[in-house]
Formats: C-alpha cells, sequence, structure tokens
C-alpha cells in the first residue's frame, strides 16, 4: 500500500534520510520505531506530500506521491505530531472546514462529524473552543480530522505523546478497529511498548534508514538466546564494568555483552540457555566479583533495537536530548 | 468506548471519492471555508477590527480639531480642514486594514495550520489566498465605510451616486496592491514578529508623506515629491475629489511636481501597481505553496 523507496533527503548538511525504504502491506498496521532524529518525522512528512524528497520514489495505493500528489492526498489521512489547530474555533467548527477542504457534501458531513464524536467519545467537548482542550482531547480531534474522509491509509506521527492513559487507550482502540476494517495504519514512535502492543510489523529506524523489518514476533525470535542483566552492584561506574564485561565475554555460552548506561552501567548479556548463567556466577567469583542481582528473559524489541544499532532505544533518546535545535526544527516544519 | 458501526470505519474505495464533482465546486468550497474561518476569528476577537475603526477615528476628530483654524489659502478652494482630511483618513483606514493582511498567513506559517491545509486534496491552493483576500477585503471596506458615515455625521460631507462608486473603485484597487504586498511579506519574512515590525514601520511614514494630511504645495519641495510618488496619494486624490462633487475622470486631481494627474490616471496607477505586485509575489507563492 505504501512504498518508499531510497529516500533520501538532507537539510543543508544534516542528512534525516540516508536511503530510506519501506514497504507497508495493505490493511496492516505498521510501526516505525526509532529515537528522536532517527528520520521517522522526515520520512512521514515525505509520505504525507508534505516535503520533496532529495532523492527516491513514494507510492501510496498505486499512486506516484511526487507525480499526483493530489490523488494521494484524497486518499490519505495525517495525524501530525504538532498538534495545529485553531484556538478560537470549536472542534465541530475545526472538523467542517477540514470536510471542506476535502469536498465533502454538507449532509454526508454533518453524518461524518456525528459518528466520530461518538467513536472518539468527544461529545462534551465537541462544542467548546480547542483552546480549552486537553492534550488528549487536542489529539482525538486530530485523529478525527484524519479520519473525516475515510481514508485508505492513516499517517500517524508519535500519536500519544505525552497523553493521558485514557486518551491512549482510545486510539490504540480506534487504531485496532481502523485496521481490522481494512485501513493501513503507519504510526512512529519511540516508545517500545506501543509498537510492541500494537504494530502488525514493525521497521526499526536509525540514522535515516531501516536497520530491522519485520513483525515484532519474528523479530524477537530471530535474535535468539536468553537476556542477562547483570550487576555486580547497584550503581557500577565505567571502569567497573569494563572490567566485568573483559571477564564475561571469555565465558562460553556468552553471544554478546553490552554496557547499559542508561541503566547505571548494568551489563546486558545474550547466552545460549540456563546452563550458562551457572557458569556466569563461577567465573564471576572467581574474579573475586560479587552479583548484585541477575535478571533473565526473553528477548524484547529493545533487544532487537540493541542488536541492531549497539545501543538501547534510551541511550539513543539521551544522547539526542540535549542535542535538539527548536528553532531548525520549527524551520524545517515551516513553509 | 462505544462501538463503531463498520460503516463508519470503512475507507472509501478508490474512485468512489468526489472525482465527479466540478473545479469550480470545489475551488468555491475550500475558497468560502477558509474566509469562513476567517471571519469566525474576528467574529470571536474582534479587538483588530474595533481599533481599525478607532485608530483612524481618532485621528479624524484630533486631527480636525488641531487644524481647524488652518490659515486661509492652505487648501485649495476654502475647503474646511475637516472635509480635506476625510478623504485622507479613509484611505489611511483601508490601506492600514490591508497592510494586516499577511497576519493570518504567518501564523498559519508559524504554527502548522498552513501544514494542515497543504496535507488536504485542495483543487487549487490558490484558495488559501483567495481568502485571505476577499477577508482583508470586506473587512477593510467596511472600516472604511464606517469611517465615512462618522465623517458625514461631523459635518464632512458625503460623495453622493457615481462619487460613492468611485470611493468604492479605488479602495478596492489599493487594498488589492496592499494586501498583495502584505501577503508576499508573510511569505518571505521568517515569523511575525518580522511582518508586525515591517507593519509598524511602514504605517505612519507613509500617512505623513502623502497628502492625506496636508496638501503638496503646503510641503518643503523633497516632501512634495515623496507624497506625488506615494500610492497612498494617488488613492486620496481621487476620493478627495468626489468628496468635493467633482468626479469627472478626466478632470486634473493632483497637481504633481512632475506633471498634471487626472483621476483616471490615479486610477491606472493604483491598478498597475496591484496588478504588477500579485505578478511580483506569485513565484512566491508559487514556491512556499507547491
Amino acid at each position: 500500500m505504501i512504498h518508499l523507496d531510497q529516500i533520501s533527503k538532507a537539510y543543508g548538511p544534516v542528512v534525516a534520510l540516508d536511503g530510506l525504504s519501506l514497504h507497508v502491506p495493505a490493511g496492516s498496521l505498521y510501526g516505525l520505531l526509532g529515537p528522536n532524529g532517527a528520520g521517522k518525522t522526515t520520512a512521514l512528512r515525505i509520505l504525507c506530500t508534505l516535503l520533496a524528497p532529495d532523492a527516491g520514489g513514494v507510492r501510496v495505493a498505486g499512486i506516484d506521491a511526487l507525480q499526483q500528489p493530489r490523488q494521494v492526498r484524497e486518499r490519505l489521512g495525517y495525524v501530525a505530531q504538532e498538534v495545529a489547530i485553531d484556538k478560537i474555533l470549536t472542534g465541530r467548527e475545526m472538523l467542517r472546514l477540514q470536510g471542506a477542504l476535502y469536498h465533502l457534501a454538507a449532509p454526508h458531513l454533518r453524518q461524518r462529524i456525528d459518528d466520530l464524536i461518538q467513536l472518539l467519545g468527544m461529545g462534551g467537548w465537541i462544542d467548546r473552543r480547542c483552546g480549552t482542550y486537553s492534550g488528549g482531547m487536542r489529539r482525538r480531534l486530530d485523529l478525527a480530522s484524519g479520519l473525516l474522509h475515510q481514508p485508505s491509509v492513516l499517517v500517524l506521527d508519535e500519536p500519544t505523546v505525552g497523553l493521558d492513559i485514557e486518551s491512549r487507550g482510545v486510539i490504540w482502540q480506534v487504531l485496532r478497529q481502523l485496521r481490522d476494517a481494512g485501513t493501513t495504519v503507519l504510526l512512529s514512535s519511540h516508545y517500545l511498548e506501543e509498537i510492541d502492543a500494537l504494530a502488525d510489523r514493525l521497521a526499526i529506524l536509525d540514522g535515516g534508514r531501516v536497520i530491522a523489518e519485520g513483525s515484532p514476533s519474528e523479530l524477537k525470535r530471530a535474535l535468539g538466546g536468553d537476556r542477562v542483566t547483570l550487576r555486580v552492584r547497584e550503581f557500577s561506574d565505567e571502569s567497573e564494568s569494563a572490567r566485568v564485561q573483559q571477564v564475561l565475554q571469555g565465558c562460553p555460552g556468552v553471544r554478546q555483552v553490552v554496557v547499559n548506561r542508561a541503566q547505571g552501567h548494568s551489563l546486558n548479556l545474550v547466552v545460549d540457555g540456563e546452563a550458562v548463567i551457572e557458569q556466569l556466577r563461577r567465573q564471576l567469583s572467581e574474579a573475586k566479583l560479587s552479583v548484585f542481582s541477575l535478571s533473565q528473559s526473553r528477548p524484547s524489541l529493545d533487544d532487537v533495537y540493541l542488536q541492531a544499532t549497539g545501543r538501547t532505544l534510551m541511550d539513543a533518546e539521551l544522547e539526542v536530548v540535549g542535542n535538539r535545535d527548536p528553532k531548525a526544527e520549527r524551520k524545517q516544519a515551516m513553509r | 468506548m462505544t462501538s463503531a458501526s463498520p460503516l463508519t470505519l470503512n475507507a472509501t474505495l478508490p474512485d468512489q471519492g468526489p472525482a465527479q464533482r466540478s473545479a469550480f465546486a470545489d475551488l468555491s468550497q475550500e475558497t468560502l471555508a477558509l474566509t469562513r474561518r476567517l471571519f469566525l476569528q474576528l467574529a470571536r476577537r474582534p479587538s483588530t477590527l474595533v481599533a481599525g475603526v478607532l485608530q483612524p477615528l481618532i485621528w479624524l476628530v484630533l486631527f480636525g480639531a488641531l487644524f481647524a483654524k488652518a490659515p486661509e489659502g492652505l487648501l485649495p478652494d476654502g475647503m474646511s480642514y475637516g472635509r480635506f482630511l476625510g478623504a485622507g483618513v479613509i484611505v489611511f483606514t483601508a490601506f492600514s486594514a490591508a497592510l494586516n493582511a499577511g497576519l493570518p498567513v504567518m501564523f498559519d506559517r508559524e504554527f502548522g495550520f498552513l501544514n494542515r491545509l497543504l496535507v488536504a486534496p485542495l483543487r487549487s491552493r490558490s484558495s488559501i489566498v483567495l481568502a485571505s483576500v476577499l477577508y482583508i477585503t470586506s473587512l477593510s471596506l467596511v472600516q472604511s465605510l464606517a469611517i465615512m458615515v462618522t465623517a458625514s455625521l461631523l459635518g464632512y460631507g458625503w460623495p453622493g451616486g457615481a462619487g460613492l462608486l468611485l470611493v468604492l473603485v479605488t479602495l478596492l484597487l489599493l487594498v488589492f496592491a496592499v494586501t498583495a504586498l502584505s501577503l508576499g511579506l508573510a511569505f518571505t519574512l521568517p515569523g511575525h514578529i518580522e511582518l508586525i515590525a515591517v507593519i509598524f514601520v511602514a504605517n505612519l511614514p507613509l500617512l505623513f508623506a502623502s497628502t492625506a494630511l496636508a496638501p503638496i504645495s503646503f510641503m518643503p519641495t523633497w516632501l512634495g515629491w515623496l507624497a506625488a510618488l506615494n500610492p497612498l496619494t494617488f488613492a486620496i486624490e481621487p476620493i478627495r475629489a468626489a468628496y468635493a462633487g467633482s468626479f469627472s475622470l478626466q478632470a486634473v486631481v493632483l497637481e504633481a511636481p512632475y506633471g498634471d494627474l487626472t483621476g483616471l490616471a490615479c486610477l491606472a496607477i493604483l491598478a498597475a501597481l496591484a496588478i504588477g505586485l500579485f505578478l511580483l509575489i506569485r513565484p512566491v507563492l508559487d514556491r512556499k505553496l507547491s
């Protein structure tokens, strides 16, 4: 349904997308996972015809989005990250405006708005000015705007960031219902749990390209092995963790040892089965190292990310947090 | 959570969409909806409208009083200063209103509302510009009419019949030109602070360097030249003539340092300016809205 083919995009010297290719099958709920700055928003902006790529092709429902953007816009609903609403209009007036921009006929539009108000539980708010809405209510209104013209493709950019639990629940449920009714849904997120819970398939983005793709269970199964999180002390410093890492790397049955900076330099290991763990304990006591805690789990999406990039999603997130430039980001979004 | 009927969620089938509608129907639907939004904003935040009438009104009353005892012979044909000032203030009202045309567009650019419009399958994106022009034209004409009515209540006269038509045409041409300029700025300047600064800086000097407050004969030569080149003057003089009751388009309305101009010449200059400015900003709009 959605084909992005070798998309590249740079903002001046900053490369946002570096040969990104993505294929979203029709009728699927597809997740785009990656830290801030991975290129998710840029990819979605290009898909929604807001931004022209420097190179590459975009097709939606078989239509070339670069050649026939209007035909694509008719079939596509877009829920942007920054909710741009007119605070002085009521929710209903916003939806009416939106309906006119999609050329819906008045009686049909009225019915459609009533249906969406019910679906999204906005009854008490729809005739109040948008300026009085909570973040969750705004996002619901935005979702309603995106669904007004019954698009066959719905694109959402981090739809649940900073939302209350109730609004998030409503949005999740509506997205599932949409998928079940045949709509193709593509959403970006930097919440692992969200993608894990919602998506049929996902692509992990890093540095402007896809580094892993598949269904959540496929990706986790492909990793194999058991995850072990180990601490020799509640909070280790970097050098101690590095020393432990060296000790553990030599153990037979240990596939990988990574120091997790985001969790007080704990050690994340991938091991081949239960037996290895006893071996680990022995090795550590020989090196005169105690074990503060040791936990075991099946692979998660975070492990998939870790495997592909060598860092956890949280780490990647922390890394960019200080480097964000709101001014430049605004400029990118502004015409 | 209420459960939705399957109909609510089903996507439209391809080609069941609005393809069979005419381009004109689509264009007028989107233009009307966008214009309606601007008027809703105005109705709920009427301060711009009120200020837009109040400011020229203050000019009219204060300046009218200040120069009520202007020396004989300052104004042609023994015209009272209030009468003379009326035309200037009417034009200034329309001009100030039109100069603000770009502000809503700039806010939409900055706060991402424009992106919402650009994601929609608009038949033509000129509807965004068209809505602004419609809105600001009617707003500035309403404000000018309010000033005209007040001026007439103050005893400064009223242009009858064809004169009124001439006033409206002149104001329209000026408003189109200034709107084009303001929209062009709204799409080129980086933010609303810069746009407001430009509006602020342009507003009063253009008023003072025109024949709104005093005739060219009263000005030093260099200021006379500025006033005779100022677009506001080309709008003020035909209106002043219409108020004086002589609205023959062939009559000389402006004795400029470079020669005499008839009412028709003034209107032609305004029309050329409006067309020129729209041609000038077109590439900017095309680029920003493509």
